[in-house]
């Protein structure tokens, strides 16, 4: 919205202060000047306003011209209209509101002979200087009838409308469409009308969708002699509902939604007669002004509501002044708004007073409102920095404290966190759902790629990866973690998901760092450095038969595990399907995760817990097996677990190798290395011996045995 | 190679799988059994005998041993003498050890493992001939001297070995940081849903239905709500406020929350628009909680946030759930408020919105929680979106890089 200064001095001719001073003056008062423009010498500025939904009431001359004389104490004249002497009226047009809850006034004045000409040629002292604040403002002239009621728009804020009086049949009504009328509208356009929709009707037909746009028919056209001008009050409801049905938004449209001022009509009506008459014609009968009193009761005249200036002083605090806010403040502030302000008895700091709200402002309603334009117009900045005590501690979210030590795990393995799109397309969804049918769809989604809320974090992370790898970005490394959605349209679930994402090669760079691919073993590596973070009694990592069909169709079927933790299922990890990378010509193998997040919360996290580190010497003993293939090394692993050496402090493969001399087909190659150290004494050789024994035999029920017994080769 | 890969590291190694049980005893050498032990003292430069083992099965580890025991070895050298006798040991054209072990080895191994023996093998000699060198320069300069150490040169110049760590995502690390900085002043963390009702994203934050404040956070929804009622119906939260009616409802005043969450709206991406983003909002309820404390605890924010002398001025705005209502600009952090074209010349940035809690809220949290009585408590609200800070404070020019995953914005946050 754009303000003259110039007009704002003549609205208000006391006002003395520069143009930028003002516009500083209001911004902090929240009548927010965006930009200023100087029109050149004797033009005065033109302001870029950029004022919030709730102040409507300022989005005019008069309006930012009150909260003007309100900032500098000064008296606000009113604006006087002259009109011409009225001719009586033969038979007053009838008017009447059948839709008593929707139109609260409706006024209506008859202008009888009057010329309509195109803005260049009018003449009077309204239209002339309406025409040159339109020249300042850029605003297009139309027509006299037109510019009238811009004029009246610009001034004030209040909407009016002007009808062809001569293709109005019978009276006004001012009624809720029936069902299957129709309206061609101002733009043009023919519209079928909703029951629901307010329209100002004659005895015949529609003539306007209320509060939002004037007919076809009974537009002003050139041929126009007889004028009917309306000035009415809208309920906000009712005009936004119409609107909104049709697709409309107007300047009409947009205030009366947000609440007009009951009281502006008559005075909006003077404007655009006064202005239209200055071409000749004159006024035929009174102003007709058919009221709903309900609606003028909690518009025009509310109760009065009571203010405190305790209540002031409990909200806002202190100020940079030691005298703060008195009663004289609270008072010249409230008046200079429009408030009419009765003072109860009262000692002066607990003063209180019964305060009648003006018409305009449908927003200032409650006390607390009040209180607001009190702040406001003493200006924000007048208030100290303060910071209340604070007793008590805070508390910590166990899923943050997860959440932090995840991601440092995974930034310690190279992986960047990334933040992907909550949405996927149906057949994305679909893929990645980990149960079928649960996926939620969106009823208004930015594109059908986005159609859906994620049920996986996996078609953001392919995205990504995929991102990089298109961009020749080799080495992709990356970790997600977020919501993932599931459910009904009745019940939507939200879990936290972890998703990792890894192509090409390893953090490590160097003139001596040997590079190399990341492989299944690394990813897993990360998964299971995750998993550590928590204090599970158990987990594992299990491989299924494709004719099981529990392995997601997204990865490997020969390269994908199942991560168990504590007994829950708690994620699936491996390479990504070849087809699905060369669906998205994905060159490098890709490596995924997606890990159940909200199943590890309930396990706790690992706390640090420190032990005794034994003085005696370890003693290291390697173990050259061959296994049947069909023995797998979790299989292997557990049987040693079994054993329960407690001098056994660990023991894992130390290589593995799968053809070659000396190995039979279905047999594999395994080089068992295990550490035995004991924390009171120094191992003796024959207590190791009989550990070896019972870890080999441990490897013989399972099918296997020890390649040779002593260091003579194989041949 | 024809062994299929099972371990990962093992793609270019030699398997050891012959040796059966052996032990591995402090100073013993796997592959020079005591019998060769005792030999190599008694005749050192002549009668070694080859190690009897098959080659193929020779993996890294034998290397490294034998490598120990030749640096071992070679660090006790002194005497022009023992430096002879340490190369016939090693190095003797007839009976040195790396002779034996290329006719014990080498030569014997299978073909497809002859190039990864050889390879060892040659590591093995070109460490023991060093080593011999360096004893040699030793002997001649009779110890460590800077002489003697000069062929350990480095070219320090070279780039060092990085191991890169990953980075925390930038938006993640200025919300975490906002956390941090109010929890110092008292605030824990709370969460909500993404997926909320219309009562708490809108009603409890007293927007009624049908008003025009809705127009402003162009909302996603669920699919299938039309049966529902209003209140019940399914969107995406356009903003993380609704968390302040989910806290109030389970505790009672005093809270002092601080709520970083993602949100979403129904916006067409551009540089500085996305349709997803982040929030963090505060809510702080209690008895005698003030405008002029707001205004305190949010310039000390903003101060902890970019810095002591950054300045935080107050305007009048409009939010339907807090009354008064402020936008909070902070002295443009680029030109320390002298004006330039990031603040557009005015000197100052907006950058969150903050209020009063609007009793209207407050009575929806009395309906489950009697103690929020706005004529007893009062409190403070503010929002700010992360996206934004995160910009201003990485120099980041497209929204849309945030959400894009690619390697080379992200790890200069690393």
């Amino acid at each position: 919205m754009k303000i003259l200064t110039i007009w704002l001095r003549t609205l208000l001719p006391q006002l003395t202060v520069s143009d930028a001073q003002l516009g500083e003056d209001l911004t902090l008062r929240g009548i927010a000047v965006e930009g200023i423009h100087d029109l050149g010498a004797g033009n005065g500025s033109l302001f870029e306003m950029d004022i919030t939904t709730n102040r409507v009431d300022a989005m005019n001359h008069y309006g930012v011209a009150r909260e003007a004389a309100t900032i500098y104490g000064l008296p606000l004249p009113t604006i006087t209209v002259q009109m011409p002497a009225l001719r009586p009226s033969v038979e007053p047009i009838p008017v009447r509101i059948e839709a008593e809850d929707a139109c609260g006034r409706f006024t209506a004045r008859v202008l009888r002979d009057v010329r309509i000409v195109p803005t260049g040629e009018v003449r009077g002292p309204m239209s002339e200087f309406a025409a040159r604040m339109f020249t300042l403002l850029e605003q297009k002239p139309i027509s006299n009838a037109v510019d009238a009621s811009n004029f009246a728009w610009l001034a004030m804020g209040h909407p009016t409308h002007t009808f062809d009086l001569d293709r109005i049949t019978g009276g006004i009504v001012v009624r809720r469409a029936r069902k299957g009328e129709r309206l061609k509208t101002l733009d043009g356009v023919e519209r079928t009308l909703d029951p629901e929709d307010l329209i100002v009707a004659d005895a015949e037909k529609p003539l306007a969708l209320a509060g939002v746009m004037g007919g076809w028919q009974t537009m002003i056209t050139p041929a126009t002699t007889n004028v009917l001008v309306e000035a009415a009050w809208f309920d906000p409801m009712a005009v936004r509902r119409t609107a909104r049905r049709h697709g409309l938004h107007t300047d009409a449209s947009h205030r009366f939604e947000r609440g007009a001022d009951f009281n502006a009509a008559p005075l909006a009506s003077e404007i655009v007669s006064a202005m239209l008459l200055e071409n000749g014609g004159s006024v035929e009968g009174e102003m007709i002004d058919v009221r709903v009193a309900t609606i003028e009761k909690r518009t025009a005249c509310r109760e009065p509501i009571a203010l405190a200036l305790s209540e002031v002083h409990r909200l806002l605090g202190k100020t940079v002044e030691p005298e703060g806010i008195s009663a004289t403040t609270v008072e010249a502030v409230l008046r200079g708004l429009g408030c009419e302000l009765r003072r109860q008895p009262s000692s002066a700091d607990s003063a209180q007073w019964q305060v009648t709200l003006p018409s305009w402002r449908l927003d200032v309603e409650r006390e607390i409102d009040l209180i607001e334009e009190v702040a406001r117009v003493y200006g924000y900045n007048q208030f100290a920095n303060t910071l209340p005590a604070f007793v008590g501690s805070v508390k910590v979210r166990s899923e943050a404290e997860v959440e932090a030590a995840v991601s440092v795990k995974l930034r310690a393995a190279g992986l960047h966190q990334a933040i992907g799109s909550t949405f996927c397309s149906m057949d994305e969804a679909h893929l990645f759902e980990p149960q079928p049918g649960m996926a939620v769809e969106l009823g208004n989604p930015l594109s059908a790629e986005a159609g859906m809320l994620r049920p996986s974090l996996m078609p953001g992370m392919l995205a990504m990866v995929a991102g990089n790898l298109h961009r020749d970005v080799a080495d992709v490394r990356l970790f997600e973690m977020g919501t993932v959605f599931g459910g009904s349209p009745d019940r939507v679930e939200e879990r936290t998901a972890l998703a990792l994402g890894l192509a090409g090669g390893d953090a490590t760079e160097g003139v001596f760092a040997q590079r190399r691919d990341l492989d299944f073993f690394d990813l897993k590596g990360m998964v299971e450095q995750v998993v550590e973070c928590f204090a599970a009694r158990s987990f594992y990592f299990d491989q299924f038969a494709p004719e099981e069909k529990l392995t997601p169709e997204w990865l490997h079927p020969w390269r994908a595990a199942r991560l168990t933790v504590d007994g829950m299922a708690a994620g699936w990890l491996g390479e990504l399907h070849p087809r699905l990378a060369a669906e998205r010509k994905l060159k490098k193998r890709v490596l995924v995760a997606e890990i159940y997040l909200h199943r590890l919360q309930e396990v706790p996290l690992r706390k640090p817990k420190s032990r005794e580190i034994s003085r005696y010497q370890p003693v290291r003993r390697d173990f050259s097996l061959l296994m049947p293939r069909r023995v797998n090394w979790a299989a292997l692993d557990s049987a040693l677990a079994e054993l329960n050496i407690g001098e056994m402090t660990e023991w894992s493969a130390r290589e593995v190798l799968t053809a070659g001399a000396g190995i039979p087909g279905e047999s594999f190659a395994l080089l068992l290395g295990a550490t035995f150290q004991a924390t009171d004494r120094t191992l003796r050789e024959d207590e190791l011996q009989e550990f070896a024994a019972r870890i080999v035999a441990a490897a013989e029920k399972l099918g296997g045995r020890l390649r040779a017994e002593s260091g003579n080769g194989l041949q | 190679m024809q062994g299929i890969r099972i371990c990962p590291h093992s793609w270019s190694s030699v398997k050891r799988i012959d040796a059966g049980m052996v032990g591995v005893m402090a100073r013993g050498s796997l592959f020079w059994p005591l019998r060769m032990m005792t030999k190599k003292m008694d005749d050192r430069d002549a009668n070694v005998e080859a190690p009897n083992l098959s080659a193929r099965n020779v993996d890294a580890s034998e290397f490294e041993k034998l490598e120990a025991e030749a640096r071992s070895g070679a660090a006790e050298l002194t005497t022009a003498e023992a430096v002879e006798n340490f190369r016939l040991e090693w190095l003797g054209r007839k009976q040195g050890r790396l002779k034996l072990l290329s006719e014990a080895w080498l030569q014997r191994a299978p073909v497809e493992q002859k190039r990864l023996l050889g390879q060892r093998f040659n590591a093995l000699k070109t460490v023991v001939e060093g080593l011999l060198d360096e004893a040699v320069a030793r002997s001649r300069n009779t110890g460590w001297s800077d002489e003697a150490l000069s062929h350990e040169r480095l070219d320090v110049t070279l780039p060092g070995t990085r191991r890169r760590m990953g980075a925390e995502h930038p938006i993640a690390r200025t919300m975490n940081e906002l956390v941090t900085i109010f929890a110092g002043l008292g605030y824990s963390v709370g969460v909500g849903p993404e997926v909320e009702t219309d009562f708490y994203n809108f009603e409890s934050m007293n927007f009624p239905p049908g008003h025009p404040a809705r127009d402003t956070q162009d909302t996603l929804v669920v699919a299938g709500q039309e049966r529902r009622s209003q209140r019940d119906r399914l969107l995406l939260r356009t903003h993380t406020s609704p968390v302040q009616m989910r806290t109030m409802e389970q505790q009672a005043p005093p809270v002092r929350i601080v709520i970083p969450g993602k949100v979403h709206r129904n916006d067409a991406a551009d540089a500085t628009h996305s349709p997803v983003f982040h929030q963090v909002e505060g809510l702080c309820v209690d008895v005698g909680i003030t405008f002029s404390d707001l205004k305190g605890t949010l310039d000390y924010a903003m101060k902890a946030l970019f810095g002591s002398s950054v300045k935080t001025r107050f305007f009048p705005s409009f939010f339907p759930f807090t009354e008064p209502s402020a936008d909070v600009q902070i002295s443009c952090i680029f030109c320390a408020g002298k004006g330039c074209r990031k603040c557009k010349h005015s000197g100052w940035i907006e950058l969150l919105g903050c209020g009063m809690v609007d009793p209207a809220v407050f009575a929806f949290a009395a309906e489950k929680q009697p103690d929020y009585d706005a004529r007893k408590i009062s409190g403070f609200a503010f929002g700010m979106g992360v996206e934004r800070i995160a910009m201003m404070k990485y120099g980041v020019s497209d929204i849309g890089q945030f959400y894009a995953g690619d390697m080379r914005f992200l790890e200069q946050f690393a």
